[in-house]
């Protein structure tokens, strides 16, 4: 996967589009500020989100976050390997440990986040 | 925002910082299940400094230290240490302590970095004429030892060359002091993990040294530097009370299984009268140890249900890395018949399903 065609959001999600569909998950840096992930809790495929509303939970053993929908869409996919195994978001999270697949109502949505390198001037690294 | 002696080693090993009451401390470096499991499995290293100690001196210190907390620490022999808390009158916590008799005329009090400045005022403002109470807490660092290696680590210690068949011989809640460059160290055989370990309280001075020294002792053992956040999911596990947690001024030790550290047979101790009064009422709750049935991690704070009645809330919880499961502890009425087993979590507005299990959930090797 080409890191040029993620985009970031503030609250730490990144997102890249794949015909139609936007593919979600959490960045690195969020695995390590959260620490240990030891459960998470997504919508249901057929699921309507909103972008920017809280439509999950990802608790890792000192704090619980909220995962938020990058996009507005339908859910068609939900990684069920994340839910199995947690560990395996930290491990790998721009690929494995990917979280959802959004058929995204609207591609544009991406056009106001921040792409790669803005992301790292973001978080300061 | 104060730092203890060893703020830099902590920053320089990767040591996520954070404000925990005041003090900038670690809450971990590789990650808190690995420093839990390093700790359970091997030994870890905590900087505890900012734990605070009090020290009651003067003839009758014995007697004062008595009359200041619940435990009984005239039944100790010089060289032993008890766990106790500290009530007001009406028989709520201000904290819990360790409490260290060098001898009659000298106690050492180690209270939580949230409380000693407040324990300091209460001791000092109970204190008779003849009583000394001194806060020793700023020249004093602390390193916590901890884990089945951690008798192992210490006896290859700089430190603790000359003094190793003491160390080997020390018992559970025993403590001897030594002379390092001329200066008062105390080793105790204490802890907050649920494992063997150890407590090394020594000059802020020597302590830098004495943290490079065990983590370079510690190589061949992997041990690991380990920081509050595994602190805090081993007490857990091993159902040891967390001030502000199961207990705080609101709550009393009748109702935080903690009956153990109060003798109510002691002639008067602050507290003395409200808390005998509970024991014959009996207490409003009482805490209990709860696993989830539905998925989620039940968190402080969360209220409990059962028959669609709001029993209580949970004081900790959160995912247990040795049992793999969510658990929590929780102060529920008292009336909540012993029979009852199951009870529903509020989590974030979803009701969570739980069922009540035995505490410790870690039975603990402390004394191995």
């Amino acid at each position: 996967m080409n890191m040029d065609d993620f985009r970031f959001t503030e609250e730490h999600e990144w997102v890249y589009m794949e015909d139609g569909v936007a593919v979600m998950g959490i960045s690195d840096y969020a695995c390590e500020e959260l620490g240990d992930i030891v459960f998470v809790e997504l919508p249901e495929v057929g699921d309507a989100v909103q972008q920017k509303d809280a439509i999950g939970t990802i608790e890792a053993v000192k704090t619980v976050a909220d995962l938020f929908s990058p996009v507005s869409g339908e859910v068609v996919e939900v990684n069920g390997d994340i839910v199995d195994d947690p560990g395996l978001i930290k491990e790998s999270p721009f690929e494995e440990g990917w979280f959802l697949k959004i058929k995204a109502e609207d591609g544009s949505e991406l056009d106001d986040m921040l792409d790669f390198k803005q992301y790292k001037e973001f978080i300061g690294k | 925002m104060k730092k203890t002696a060893l703020y830099k080693k902590h920053v320089d090993s990767g040591g996520k910082m954070v404000d925990f009451a005041g003090f900038m401390m670690p809450v971990s470096y590789t990650g808190i299940v690995n420093e839990h499991e390093t700790v359970r499995e091997k030994v870890g290293l905590f900087d505890v400094s900012h734990m605070g100690e009090i020290e009651i001196t003067g003839d009758r210190a014995l007697e004062f230290a008595d009359y200041a907390v619940t435990n009984s620490v005239e039944a100790l022999d010089n060289g032993r240490i008890c766990y106790t808390v500290c009530c007001r009158n009406d028989g709520g916590i201000l904290d819990d302590l360790l409490a260290y008799r060098f001898s009659s005329d000298r106690i050492l009090l180690v209270a939580n970095a949230a409380n000693y400045q407040k324990i300091y005022r209460h001791l000092s403002g109970i204190a008779w004429d003849d009583i000394e109470v001194t806060d020793r807490s700023a020249g004093i660092g602390q390193i916590a030892v901890q884990g089945p290696l951690s008798l192992d680590l210490l006896l290859r210690s700089d430190l603790c060359t000359p003094v190793r068949d003491q160390l080997e011989e020390l018992d559970y809640y025993h403590f001897f002091t030594l002379l390092n460059d001329g200066e008062e160290v105390i080793i105790s055989r204490t802890g907050y993990t649920g494992e063997k370990g150890y407590e090394v309280y020594m000059p802020e001075g020597q302590i830098i040294r004495a943290w490079e020294d065990f983590m370079e002792k510690g190589k061949e053992m992997e041990a690991l530097p380990a920081g509050l956040g595994a602190r805090d999911t081993l007490r857990f596990e091993a159902g040891y009370c967390l001030y502000g947690h199961e207990i705080d001024e609101e709550t009393s030790p009748l109702e935080a299984r903690l009956s153990w550290v109060v003798k109510l047979d002691k002639e008067d101790f602050v507290g003395k009268e409200a808390l005998v009064e509970q024991k014959k009422n009996k207490p409003e709750r009482k805490l209990i140890g709860l696993e989830m049935t539905d998925k989620g991690i039940p968190r402080q704070g969360f209220d409990i249900y059962t028959g669609g009645e709001k029993v209580g809330r949970i004081t900790s919880g959160t995912f247990s890395p040795t049992l793999r499961k969510p658990l929590a502890m929780a102060l529920i009425k008292r009336s909540v018949s012993r029979k009852i087993k199951d009870f529903e979590i509020d989590v974030r507005g979803k009701m969570k399903n739980a069922k009540r299990i035995k505490l410790p959930f870690y039975p603990g090797r402390v004394k191995d």
